[in-house]
C-alpha cells in the first residue's frame, strides 16, 4: 500500500481538536510557559551572580554579618530579618492556594477571604523588602575601614553613641563653647569621609571645630575583608586593638578611609559588583511581587463582582496563583544564594 | 452560544467539600515543612554559617542549603502549583527544558568562572 492515501480515516486516528494534548486550558498553559521564560531570566541572573562571585579575589560579603538586623532592635540578629521576610512570602503562597482550593468549591466568599490576606502579606513583603533596602543603602554606624597597612575591614559590635560637639573654635554659624546636639551623626559620618575628623575633634561645613563627645564603643572586632600589607583576609582583630587601629584611620585626617552603606559606585560589605546585583537581583524580584499584588488586587475585585462566578469557574485565580507561587519560588532560590550560601 | 466542540478544561478542577478537606490538610501540611526547613536554615547559617565555618564542613553546609532548596522548590511546584496534578506530558515540557537548560548555564558558569579567576590570579590586572 506504499504511497497509497485514504481520505477517510476513523475518528480515534483523526485529531479533531476538541481535546488538548496536555488538558489543560489555553490560559493555563501560556501562564505556565511565561513563568518557564521568567524563570530562565531569574535563572540568568543569578548565574550571572554566581559569575562573578566566583570570579572576584576579594572576600565576598557573608549573610549573616551583612544582614544581622531588626526594626526598633538594632544589630546582633544575623539572618532573622530575611528568614521572617520568607516566611512572610510563604504563608501568603499558602493562603493563594488555599484561595485556588476554595475556587474548586465555588466559595466565593472563602476565595474573596484568601486573596485579601494574600494581598496584605504580599503588601508586608514589599514593605520589608523597602526597609532592608533603606537598610542596605544606609549601611551601619562604623562603616568599612581602610586600615594603616592598606587592608580594609568590616566592623562589628555596638557603636558608643555619639552625646555632642564643645565648639572650640568658632566658625560662622557656632560660637566658641557652645554645644552643638543635633544631627550629630549624619555630621559625624559626613566628616569621615571628607577626611575631617582628626585626633577626636571635627570640623563642620562652616569651618567650625569641634570636640567629639563619644561614649566607649563595645564588643569592637574588625574583620579584614581586603589584603593589606600586614593583615589578610579572614584575619580578626579584636576589643582594644581593634578599637585602636579603627580610629587611627577613621581619625587620620585623609579622606576616603571610610565607607558607608552601599550605591551602585561602591558599598561597605564587600565588591561593587555585590551592592549591583543586590539592587538588580532583589529589585527585579520586588517588582514581581509588587505587580503580584497589583494583579491580585485586579482579580479580587473581579471575584467580588462575581464575574468568575458567573462563568462558572475560579480559573483566573488559579492563573494568578501561579504567579504569585512563582514569585515566592524565586524567593526561595534568591534567599539561599543570596543570603545563605 | 454554546460550544459543544471544545472541550471546557477549566471545569475539572472543581471538587466538593470531601476532596477540599482533604487538599487543605495536604496544603497546611506543606507549610509546615516549608517552615521547618527555613527555621532550620536559618539556625544553621547562625551556628554554621561562612563566618564560623570553613572546609568539608562547609562545603557539606552549602550543599545541605541547596538541596533543601530544591526541596522546598519542588513542594512549590508540585503542590502549590498544582505541576504534580497535570498530565505528565505538561510536567515534562515545562521541567525537562528547563532543567537542561540551566544545568548547561551552570555548567558554563562554573567553568568559565574558574577560568577567569585563575588569569586574575595568575595575572593580577
Amino acid at each position: 500500500m506504499a504511497g497509497h492515501t485514504t481520505n477517510q480515516m476513523d475518528s480515534a486516528t483523526l485529531w479533531g481538536g476538541k481535546t488538548s494534548p496536555f488538558q489543560v486550558s489555553y490560559g493555563k498553559m501560556m501562564m505556565w510557559f511565561f513563568l518557564v521564560s521568567d524563570a530562565l531570566s531569574f535563572g540568568g541572573l543569578l548565574v550571572a551572580y554566581g559569575f562573578t562571585r566566583h570570579t572576584t579575589l576579594d572576600a565576598w560579603p557573608i549573610g549573616e554579618e551583612t544582614f544581622n538586623s531588626l526594626p526598633f532592635l538594632g544589630h546582633g540578629y544575623p539572618l532573622v530579618y530575611v528568614a521572617l521576610m520568607t516566611f512572610i512570602l510563604i504563608v501568603s503562597s499558602v493562603t493563594m492556594v488555599l484561595a485556588v482550593e476554595a475556587g474548586h468549591r465555588m466559595d466565593k466568599k472563602g476565595v474573596v477571604k484568601w486573596m485579601i490576606a494574600t494581598i496584605i502579606g504580599g503588601f508586608f513583603f514589599v514593605g520589608s523588602q523597602a526597609w532592608e533596602w533603606y537598610h542596605f543603602i544606609h549601611g551601619s554606624e562604623f562603616g568599612k575601614i581602610e586600615l594603616a597597612d592598606g587592608s580594609q575591614a568590616i566592623v562589628s559590635g555596638h557603636f558608643g553613641e555619639i552625646k555632642n560637639f564643645t565648639v572650640l573654635e568658632a566658625g560662622k554659624h557656632h560660637k566658641k563653647g557652645e554645644v552643638i546636639k543635633e544631627d550629630l551623626m549624619h555630621e559625624f559620618q559626613h566628616a569621615a569621609l571628607a577626611g575631617k575628623l582628626k585626633d577626636g575633634t571635627i570640623t563642620l561645613h562652616d569651618g567650625t571645630i569641634a570636640k567629639i563627645n563619644k561614649e566607649a564603643d563595645e564588643h569592637m572586632h574588625l574583620i579584614i575583608k581586603k589584603d593589606g600589607s600586614k593583615y589578610k583576609v579572614g584575619d580578626k582583630i579584636e576589643d582594644e586593638k581593634a578599637a585602636k587601629m579603627y580610629y587611627e584611620s577613621l581619625y587620620s585626617g585623609e579622606s576616603n578611609k571610610v565607607i558607608y552603606g552601599a550605591n551602585l559606585d561602591q558599598n561597605e560589605y564587600g565588591p561593587q559588583q555585590y551592592a549591583q546585583f543586590f539592587f538588580f537581583i532583589t529589585g527585579f524580584h520586588g517588582f514581581h511581587v509588587f505587580s503580584g499584588v497589583m494583579i491580585n488586587i485586579i482579580i479580587a475585585i473581579g471575584v467580588v463582582m462575581g464575574t468568575y462566578h458567573k462563568r462558572g469557574h475560579y480559573e483566573m485565580v488559579e492563573k494568578t496563583g501561579l504567579y504569585w507561587h512563582f514569585v515566592d519560588l524565586v524567593w526561595v532560590f534568591v534567599f539561599t544564594f543570596f543570603y545563605l550560601v | 452560544m454554546e460550544r459543544d466542540d471544545i472541550y471546557e478544561y477549566s471545569l475539572d478542577g472543581h471538587h466538593n467539600e470531601e476532596a477540599g478537606k482533604k487538599i487543605r490538610k495536604k496544603i497546611w501540611q506543606v507549610t509546615a515543612l516549608l517552615t521547618a526547613i527555613t527555621i532550620l536554615e536559618v539556625i544553621v547559617g547562625i551556628f554554621l554559617g561562612r563566618s564560623s565555618t570553613s572546609g568539608m564542613l562547609w562545603q557539606s553546609v552549602k550543599w545541605g542549603y541547596i538541596i533543601l532548596t530544591l526541596i522546598k522548590a519542588g513542594y512549590i511546584v508540585m503542590v502549590f502549583m498544582h505541576l504534580g496534578d497535570e498530565k505528565k506530558s505538561l510536567r515534562y515540557i515545562i521541567l525537562v527544558p528547563y532543567f537542561i537548560f540551566m544545568a548547561y548555564l551552570i555548567f558554563v558558569m562554573i567553568n568559565e568562572a574558574n577560568a577567569v579567576h585563575g588569569a586574575w590570579e595568575t595575572y593580577h590586572f
